[in-house]
């Protein structure tokens, strides 16, 4: 890849853009492939999927089996590389010393950050999704309907490759035809659950991945992704060229050597370098956003985190998508006599209204998946989902919570790993010896678990600033963490785990622990989802809001935002392709101010 | 998000369920059991002197956030191993009790299965700290109890023999109430030797796991799987 050092640094660019994953990944992308000359700056090393990815390592390979540690919580064979709940100089602060009040943030330090090891799970918002308050008057209405944003998901379809199906449910869009590539078939015990679950009235339909189940269209999409752009087409044909399909065989959070699932680093950062427009510096850690005597932004101040020294470089227009709070922080820390708390924070609205997911889950075992034939049940993770379905009981007021969740399944022969005869004697009494061997030849596979996804309402109560007192090791003030989950949302976690329960009933299982009527038990910590997002929502008033509809801060003509702290609202569906259909969005709104000589 | 699934279990949540086990189900915490003569099964007429506690370990590094994630590891790669040769042989021995070989494949202890246990009990992480303490005591205290009832170390019982011993604290719920923190021991143990065991290729194999090489298509289940579940007549 086309890696800079500070000293081959270009004098100026006409775009920064700060973070490379999926908002600074699909910002580059788009900015480059219409000739912006643009440097990326990443705080982690850079990475090479390709060449880094375990993809067939078996646990045995790894110390401790592979098991998460606090050095690498999602298992020592996951992509994160240089991050975790917590980074060793780099720390965070709560506010409160409560425990229902407590943010935990998952960060990544390389190239393509999180998407590397993200779980590839990519809905569309619907229609209400951006219109939340004038549907029941809680939290705010987005600038921007979903009309708005629709052919920028099916753009971004196409790119990434996302496959799924069309079902014409409430609130759960269609993408047009084409644009989708094919569900892979259920496994059985998704299918069971399908089967059993439709008497309690959960549809369970294809879930929608980012993962290609066929190699894509290299040559009917980048004439519909980059009309009369020849080079355009030319570089993206050849870089879908370069992506496998999938082979079904080994886990997508270790990322994927074969470019057969979205990452940054396999899908948007090697066409935007074969544009010639792009240059990366890793290892460049933003501290702030430098302004000019005209009160504009010119540059950036960053960091090079090897020799620890500060370093100044410009452009004309500055993006930030470092991540929500990560560019919440950047912003923050940008003070200057124009701007004491922040730049373009004139709102104060800097920092407030974070959302994460609501987040819980129940398991179960199920006697019916006992001493399953062997067969192939790995590749591409879940395969089917549950939409959220009980808008009507919703708006006639049967439900005691506002908005809605959807439910992701774990089901399957996955690689044997610590926990797959963990624990067994729930079920067996006990057994040791031969017997424990054939117990636990009948139990692998025959577990299932239902893991709610739900909405949160943003709260003034839950947000994050400067931590008076904590800096970095570099000596950069920290973010603190505000948090608390209203009534609506204890309430909606513990319908979920009354749902999920009856669930595993109904496919004739026992659960596994409890199932907690009290919401407080049964939700996740804030954070925990790691679907952060907002702290610089986007609005129609600058009162009200951080950016305008395309991400422009209203403060700072050329600063803009491009990742999830522009939401208003935060959907049951998962955020990141908003996030990036939002990136692509506000990106050719920006190079049309370029070209128009407004920036 | 759903990364990898342990048993249907996301990793995120199988490591929540474990950590809220252990902080709820009292014979999980661990204990000064063998330094008590009279627990260890010795008859308090005769008092012998207090095993030392286990020494907590130094602290030291893990892995790190970085390390190179294609090469192949072993136990004693990033830190010390622990056992002295006699818990290495104990362990060893209780590990071939609790997954012996049979027609489908060998024993844990065949596999390097009491080297995982020691890798897993000397790691610097915060949880492995507490294992730590569970395992040694409990071998120490299955090896007291093995010299009590049969003169010998518990590595040179005879089959039936150990499993005497190990028939009284295989399971929580059916313990004495003496035997209770034994079989917390016991439990703890049972689950690293199949952690340890169920990755190994014989292990997986042993399973029937088919999965990590790559094929052309995602088939779906075989008609055999539709029926097994109900799913076809
Ligand atoms: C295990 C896991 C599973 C997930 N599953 C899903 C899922 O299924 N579906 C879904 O929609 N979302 C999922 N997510 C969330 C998803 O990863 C994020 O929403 C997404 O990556 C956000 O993209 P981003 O570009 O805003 O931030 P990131 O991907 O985090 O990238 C931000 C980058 O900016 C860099 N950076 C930060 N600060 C600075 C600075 N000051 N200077 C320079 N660079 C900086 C970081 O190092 C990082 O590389 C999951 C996350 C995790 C961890
Ligand atoms: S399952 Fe498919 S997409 Fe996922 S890592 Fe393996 S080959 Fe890549």
């Amino acid at each position: 890849m086309a890696i800079v050092t500070a000293e081959t640094l270009r004098d100026s660019y006409d775009v920064i853009v700060v973070g490379s994953g999926a908002a600074g990944g699909q910002t580059a992308y788009t900015l480059t492939m219409e000739g912006a000359k643009v440097l990326m700056l990443e705080a982690g090393r850079n990475y090479d999927p390709v060449r880094e990815t375990p993809m067939f390592q078996e646990n045995f390979r790894a110390p401790l089996r592979g098991t998460g540690t606090p050095d690498k919580p999602f298992g020592f064979h996951d992509a994160t590389v240089g991050g975790g709940w917590k980074i060793a100089g780099e720390p965070y602060t709560s506010a409160s010393a409560e425990s229902g009040r407590q943010f935990t943030w998952y960060r990544a330090r390389m190239l393509g950050g999180r998407t590397n090891h993200w779980a590839r799970n990519a809905l569309r918002n619907g229609p209400y999704d951006f219109k939340p308050y004038s549907r029941d008057g809680l939290g705010f209405d987005w600038p921007i309907s979903y009309e708005d944003v629709a052919p920028y998901y099916d753009k971004v379809e196409m790119l990434i490759g996302v496959y799924g199906s069309n079902e014409g449910l409430e609130n759960t869009p269609d993408s047009p035809d084409g644009v989708l590539l094919p569900a892979p078939k259920a496994r059985v015990g998704e299918l069971l659950a399908k089967q059993r679950v439709a008497r309690l009235g959960v549809p369970v339909i294809p879930l929608h991945r980012a993962v290609l189940s066929q190699r894509q269209d290299f040559q009917r999409i980048p004439a519909r992704l980059h009309p009369n752009n020849p080079r355009a087409q030319r570089i993206l044909a050849d870089s879908m060229q370069g992506r496998a399909a999938c082979f079904w065989a080994t886990p997508c959070g270790r990322g994927c050597a074969i470019r057969a699932n979205y990452q940054s680093t396999t899908v948007h950062l090697p066409p935007a370098l074969a544009t010639g427009n792009l240059d990366i510096l890793t290892d460049a850690l933003v501290r702030e956003v430098t302004l000019g005597s005209d009160g504009r932004a010119d540059g950036v101040a960053y960091v090079d985190r090897h020799s620890g020294t500060e370093r100044r470089v410009r452009a004309r227009v500055v993006v930030l998508a470092a991540s929500a709070c990560e560019s919440v922080r950047i912003l923050l820390n940008s003070r200057s006599p124009s701007f004491p708390n922040g730049l373009a924070n004139s709102s104060g609205l800097v920092g407030r209204y974070i959302m994460d997911t609501v987040g819980s889950s129940v398991g179960g075992q199920i006697p019916l998946l006992e001493a399953m034939p062997p067969h192939n049940e790995e590749g591409a993770g879940d395969h089917v989902y549950s939409p959220w379905w009980l808008y009507r009981e919703q708006k006639a007021g049967k439900l005691n919570f506002p908005r809605g969740y959807h439910i992701e399944f774990a089901s399957g022969k996955y690689m044997p790993n610590q926990y797959t005869a963990w624990a067994l004697e729930r079920y067996t009494g006990g057994s040791y010896g031969r017997r424990f061997k054939e117990d636990a030849r009948r139990y692998y596979g025959s577990f299932i678990q239902f893991t709610g996804r739900g909405e949160m309402i943003p709260n003034e109560n839950s947000f994050c600033d400067l931590d008076p007192a904590v800096k970095d090791k570099w000596g950069i003030p920290v973010l603190r963490f505000h948090w608390q989950w209203s009534e609506h949302e204890l309430r909606q976690a513990a319908h979920m785990q009354q749902t999920f329960a009856a669930m595993i009933q109904s496919m004739g299982g026992s659960v596994i622990g409890a199932v907690h009527e009290d919401g407080r038990r049964a939700i996740a910590p804030g954070g925990y989802i790691i679907h952060e997002v907002g702290g610089a929502r986007m609005g129609g008033d600058p009162k009200r809001s951080v950016t305008n509809s395309w991400g422009q801060t209203w403060d700072v003509k050329n600063l803009f935002v491009t990742d999830g702290a522009l939401f208003c609202s935060n959907a049951d569906k998962n955020p990141t392709l908003t996030i990036m259909a939002l990136a692509w969005r506000c990106s050719d709104y920006l190079l049309e101010e370029l070209r128009k000589g407004n920036l | 998000m759903n990364t990898t699934k342990p048993g249907g279990i996301s990793r995120r949540d199988a490591v929540k369920w474990m950590l809220t086990a252990a902080a709820t189900v009292p014979w999980l915490q661990p204990s000064a059991l063998a330094a008590d003569p009279s627990r260890a099964g010795t008859s308090p007429a005769e008092p012998q002197p207090a095993a030392p506690p286990i020494e907590p370990l130094p602290s030291r590094d893990g892995y790190g956030t970085d390390p190179d994630l294609t090469k192949t590891y072993g136990p004693g790669d990033f830190w010390p191993l622990t056992f002295t040769p006699e818990q290495r042989r104990t362990a060893a021995a209780l590990c071939a009790l609790i997954i012996p070989a049979d027609e489908h494949s060998p024993s844990a202890a065949e596999v390097g299965v009491p080297d995982f246990i020691d890798e897993w009990i000397s790691a610097p992480y915060p949880e492995h700290g507490y294992n730590r303490v569970t395992i040694l005591t409990g071998l120490r205290w299955i090896d007291a109890e093995a010299r009590r009832r049969f003169s010998r170390p518990f590595a040179d019982l005879s089959e039936s023999q150990g499993r005497a011993i190990c028939d009284d604290i295989c399971w929580v719920p059916k313990a004495t109430e003496q035997n209770l923190e034994a079989a917390g021991f016991f439990a703890m143990f049972r689950n690293l030797t199949a952690a340890g065991f169920y990755t190994t290729p014989e292990g997986m194999k042993d399973l029937g796991y088919v999965g990590n090489t790559p094929q052309a298509s995602f088939d779906g289940p075989p008609e055999a799987a539709l029926r097994k579940a109900g799913l076809i007549a």
